[in-house]
């Protein structure tokens, strides 16, 4: 079965105060970075997924998002999938 | 009156609240297990504060998914007494017992000192004994104690009176400074739309007897106990 490899991108929703997104960005003032604002830190999770097609390793993974790896009242989430193998490998 | 006390790989208060409620309270107490898939003849359920799974993605996000969690929620569904402090507010949240999230704390740090909460509503089953405006002294230890939600939700809380606790100074006001960490409106504690699930960032069981400091968070442990022998 193809295994595809899953990046996701979870981030703080617009308007959701980031501290951590703040104490960095004074930090890089404090360094000196100039015209650097706006800082936000998400994380991002990679996986493998086997699955018989893209269309439904691109559902299981935005199901695991829903369910488990983002909290849909502060955090938004995109991901990217490449497939690893070929079909049938 | 029969407790059980859900302890989480990396529970931490799990003993003081058992101890609480064991041996300040006299209630017939246990503790159950993550992995457990029953919970039998309870009255009341407690999620203890801790690390569950190391506070791993989000806080009470894996812990949430425990098998003995299906047993809770169903636990709350039918009426049952749920009670989470600290961690077991975040689980209660992530878990959509408890609406809304805590985030980290505004100012990135781990809070871990005295609070004073004011209690805003005692027509609950977990704030009865107290008095309305009643200032409770209690310690707060929490990395992520910033209560958010959206502001509809934040809207239907107020409006039913569902925050039960909120961050004060020790004259009782609601001030942005007494708010420790952050929250939404100094929420520190809120109950579900029914009133049967409860959850609250500061430690009642840390500060219910007066050789710990403060007795103030008896209080909540006895207004669970009228209220269950009013109900049995």
């Amino acid at each position: 079965m193809p295994l595809y490899n899953a990046q996701v991108f979870i981030q703080l929703k617009d308007g959701i105060l980031d501290p951590q997104g703040k104490a960095v960005e004074h930090a890089l003032a404090s360094l000196k970075f100039t015209g650097m604002s706006d800082v936000r830190i998400g994380k991002m999770i990679e996986l493998q997924v086997e699955s018989p097609n893209e269309t439904q390793a691109a559902g299981n993974v935005e199901q695991a998002c829903e369910k488990l790896l983002a909290n849909p009242i502060i955090e938004t989430y995109e991901f990217k999938l490449s497939q690893l193998n070929e079909a049938g490998a | 009156m029969k407790a059980a006390v859900i302890v989480f790989p990396g529970s931490n208060c799990d003993h003081d609240m058992y101890y609480v409620l064991k041996h300040v309270m006299g209630i017939d107490t246990q503790f159950l297990w993550h992995k457990d898939t029953a919970i039998g003849e309870i009255d009341a359920v407690f999620l203890p504060g801790g690390f569950s799974f190391g506070d791993y993605l989000r806080t009470g996000s894996i812990a949430r998914f425990s098998p003995i969690m299906d047993e809770v929620i169903k636990f709350a569904d039918g009426g049952g007494l749920v009670f989470g402090v600290c961690n077991g507010f975040q689980v209660l949240c992530e878990a959509g017992l408890l609406p809304g999230v805590l985030r980290k704390n505004r100012n990135l740090d781990f809070i871990c000192r005295q609070v004073t909460v004011r209690v805003e509503n005692t027509a609950t089953r977990f704030s009865s004994a107290c008095t309305q405006g009643q200032i409770l002294q209690m310690p707060v230890a929490h990395g992520e104690g910033n209560y958010y939600a959206e502001p509809d939700t934040i809207r239907k809380l107020e409006e039913n009176r569902q925050v039960v606790f909120r961050y004060a100074t020790v004259e009782g006001e609601i001030t942005d400074r007494a708010n420790i960490n952050g929250s939404v409106n100094n929420i520190a504690g809120i109950c579900n739309d029914r009133g049967n699930v409860l959850g609250m960032m500061p430690h009642p069981e840390r500060a219910a007897e007066f050789q710990l400091g403060s007795a103030d968070g008896k209080f909540i442990f006895d207004s669970i106990v009228n209220k269950i022998a009013e109900f049995v």
